[in-house]
């Protein structure tokens, strides 16, 4: 098929449209408001459902509506809109009912800023909302991975039976790149017999449910759902190596961070520095052999992040403390430029975290 | 191999975003790699505006256009930004009818297009940036002038297909000026 | 032997766990009731809430959705846009509907959303021990306005009839009471009227049930059925607030 130039919001749109989803619930909120338009704009024309929402509390819960109903359901943000969101998220992880958020991050704490960012890393893959539970977290580079990974997040979500997320930031999510859209599928692939679709008298009811007063009975609740997060650990990590076979220092950046991070490489590499980057691209479940297997080889890591020092602790952990890691980062809604990321590595190169 | 970085920059409402469009739907016809990446949020309102562009042979890096190759500067404020920015041996071009001065860097090509009052006297007012667009392909060849139409053709939005004529006559004029 | 009484097929045979005189297990009837009567037990899907009725899901046979505190009518609405040949009912207390989910009410009510509300009205907070609702009455005395509703420091009781009434675009509005056996079965009409419009593809349908909570208020269970009639009912005033059928 044919590559059309597309922004990565839109395309985020696309992407789940045909995937198969017809229903959409969102609220205004810059930079993703193209989502909105787009699905405003298509789903009319496709029997599908737009519906701005009074509130993204309300928004998160009809796609828990939707979703209790077994069908694909979405809804989309940016940070201050994601925290209110989070409620139903959790009850959306309690009830292990599959659906997809996305969050085009912008600055924060508080109303914060309009312009990228990255700082939402430890809302989006530490819980967020209430309780313990997960979500797949995946972290699109480009408007192609902002098409590809939207269609992926629903996957993963019905196959495990649990919400997903998408987080992005205000470039990719306003960025236009050549993308190739994914084919069309009716999202029908998996079977769904726990949804509430209507007893038709011939079964006992189907309850969607988080609440359980009996603590022995939540507490097995809460120990299979995370029997289930062990096999997405294991299954479905996903992440890019770039020049890191024979790398001295092992940047690590996702998303914007990581684009940014690919041009300082090669000028790295130019001046003969041995530099190479693991980029997560799911950042839940997080790549943590691929680094730990790095961190046999490289003299260090440099985490690259548009946050305060956020992911460096997951490299952390997956390092196990053996070698130094040093935190790149710009906030605020600033971006860190490729000069900034080579100098970083230049001073690792020197033995500096 | 050619990796080239354009910013464009003026006011809101100027075309900037559209300018850097033509661009990339042309780059993407002649199977470049692309992206294309706006300023957004208030300031698009009348404020300044930017768009970084890159055009290349290899997959594109970061999106942000820091150090351009080629600046198009459509008002003093963008020019006194990035004319400091603009790579050695690079170009810039600016609209000398909102902008007076002269540039100060000798080590980058510079090109100076009226293109407001051209694009006054075109009658098409809102078109200077379509004239600075023809003046950057005639001068770098990061795109070519064939086929020219067809990326104009899905640029220009379902309702304006009217303003097809108008833009591409607009890029000619800027295409031919000799200055 | 002739069967001249049973449980409602649309209620399962699980125990309420509603305390003594509580008269959710009326409303509880009467909606099921309706489900029965009107044939749609297999295609009705129900939304309980966070609050007293918080396990209604286990007493209604039909599919059910737990909701998160006042959130109920948004639920409903993706339940009802999945699927517009089901019929899905909310079962919402005062906080949920009137306090915390007031913005989800009225907003489902002003889309017209094709669903079914019921909102029943005990002007306390039960669940959570008895403190005050958006709908305590001026100066009752909860555990959280030990001095009696204070109207000037915390406001006026929420008429959430009248309220929703000034829209322009709910179908149907509609107050009612269980406290007597006249007002139960105007209240059972209610119920079925409400899911009627709804079949019918009419839109938004409320009714507010006027209910009593003898622990919480500290009665007994006669005694709050009189206060019901006695002060609750003047307070709100029983009647259809909105009836589109009757428009032109």
């Amino acid at each position: 098929m044919a590559k059309v130039l597309m922004k990565g919001n839109e395309a985020i749109a696309e992407a789940a449209i045909r995937a198969g989803c017809r229903h959409y619930f969102g609220y205004p909120i810059t930079p993703q408001t193209e989502i909105a338009a787009y699905m405003a704009k298509r789903m009319p024309k496709i029997g599908g459902t737009f519906l701005q929402a009074e509130s993204e509390i309300s928004a998160i819960n009809m796609v828990y509506g939707v979703a209790s109903a077994g069908r694909r359901a979405m809804t989309s943000s940016s940070s201050p809109g994601v925290s209110l969101k989070q409620e139903g998220i959790s009850y959306l992880a309690g009830s292990d009912l599959p659906a997809l958020i996305v969050n085009v991050q912008r600055g924060g704490p508080g109303l914060g800023g309009i312009q990228p960012s990255q700082s939402d890393y430890f809302q989006a893959t530490k819980g967020g909302g209430h309780g313990d539970y997960h979500l797949i977290v995946l972290a699109p580079a480009s408007v192609q991975e902002m098409a590809d990974l939207t269609v992926k997040a629903f996957d993963l979500a019905d196959k495990y039976r649990m919400p997903s997320m998408l987080l992005a930031d205000g470039t990719i999510g306003q960025m236009m790149e050549p993308v190739e859209l994914p084919e069309e599928t009716d999202g029908s692939g998996v079977e769904k017999p726990w949804a509430v679709t209507g007893t038709e008298n011939k079964r006992e009811h189907n309850i969607i449910n988080s609440l359980y007063l009996v603590p022995e009975q939540l507490e097995v609740k809460n120990l299979e759902r995370y029997e289930r997060y062990k096999i997405v650990e294991q299954n479905e990590v996903m992440y890019e190596e770039y020049m890191t076979e024979d790398a001295d220092i092992c940047v690590v950046a996702f998303g914007i961070a990581a684009r940014v991070s690919k041009n300082a490489i090669t000028a790295a590499r130019e001046k003969g520095i041995k530099a190479g980057l693991i980029r997560p691209i799911t950042l839940w479940p997080f790549p943590t052999e691929a680094i730990a297997k790095a961190a046999e080889k490289v003299k260090g890591f440099i985490s690259v992040e548009l946050s305060m020092g956020q992911m460096i602790d997951d490299i952390k952990l997956a390092e196990g403390c053996k070698k130094p890691v040093a935190l790149c980062s710009r906030v605020g809604g600033m971006i860190p430029s490729p000069e900034q990321v080579l100098a970083a590595i230049e001073k690792a190169e020197r033995g500096e975290f | 191999m050619a990796y080239t970085q354009i910013l464009i920059a003026g006011f809101g409402g100027q075309g900037v975003l559209f300018a850097g469009k033509v661009m990339a739907y042309k780059g993407l016809e002649e199977l470049k790699q692309i992206s294309w990446l706006p300023s957004y949020g208030p300031e698009m309102r009348g404020g300044t505006a930017n768009c970084s562009v890159i055009i290349s042979d290899t997959p594109v890096g970061s999106p942000i256009v820091s150090e351009p190759d080629i600046l198009i500067a459509m008002n003093l404020p963008s020019f006194d930004k990035y004319e400091n920015a603009v790579k050695a041996g690079g170009y810039a071009f600016v609209d000398s009818t909102l902008i007076e001065r002269k540039a100060v860097r000798t080590d980058i090509s510079v090109h100076y297009i009226p293109a407001t009052k051209m694009a006054r006297d075109l009658e098409v007012p809102t078109l200077a940036n379509m004239i600075m667009t023809g003046k950057v392909i005639r001068e770098t060849g990061v795109i070519k002038m064939e086929g020219l139409r067809d990326a104009l053709a899905k640029t220009v939005s379902a309702k304006h297909q009217d303003l097809l004529e108008a833009n591409l006559r607009a890029i000619d004029a800027g295409y031919n000026y000799k200055g | 032997m002739a069967v001249v009484f049973s449980k409602p097929k649309a209620l399962t045979d699980a125990p309420l766990h509603y305390c003594p005189g509580c008269t959710h297990g009326i409303i509880h009837r009467l909606v099921a009731e309706a489900i029965d009567d009107l044939g749609i037990l297999g295609r009705t899907v129900g939304v309980a809430p966070v609050g007293c009725a918080v396990m209604a899901y286990d007493y209604f046979s039909c599919d059910m959705v737990e909701a998160a505190h006042g959130r109920a009518p948004a639920v409903a609405t993706g339940l009802k846009r999945a699927m517009p040949d089901r019929i899905i009912f909310t079962y919402q207390g005062d906080g949920d509907l009137a306090s915390i989910g007031m913005a989800e009410t009225v907003h489902a009510a002003t889309r017209n959303e094709n669903i079914t509300v019921i909102f029943v009205n005990n002007a306390i907070y039960g669940m959570t021990g008895g403190q005050m609702a958006p709908t305590s009455l001026p100066g009752q005395v909860t555990q959280t306005s030990p001095y009696g509703r204070d109207v000037k420091t915390v406001g006026y009781p929420i008429k959430v009839c009248e309220l929703l009434s000034a829209l322009d675009a709910p179908y149907y509005i509609q107050r009612v009471a269980v406290n007597s056996v006249k007002h139960v079965a105007e209240a059972k009409k209610a119920i079925r009227r409400a899911f009627e419009n709804q079949i019918e593809g009419r839109g938004f349908s409320l009714i507010e049930v006027v209910s009593s909570c003898p622990t919480n208020w500290g009665m007994t269970p006669q005694k709050a059925l009189d206060w019901v009639e006695s002060d609750m009912i003047p307070y709100y005033p029983l009647g259809v607030y909105r009836d589109k059928s009757k428009e032109a």
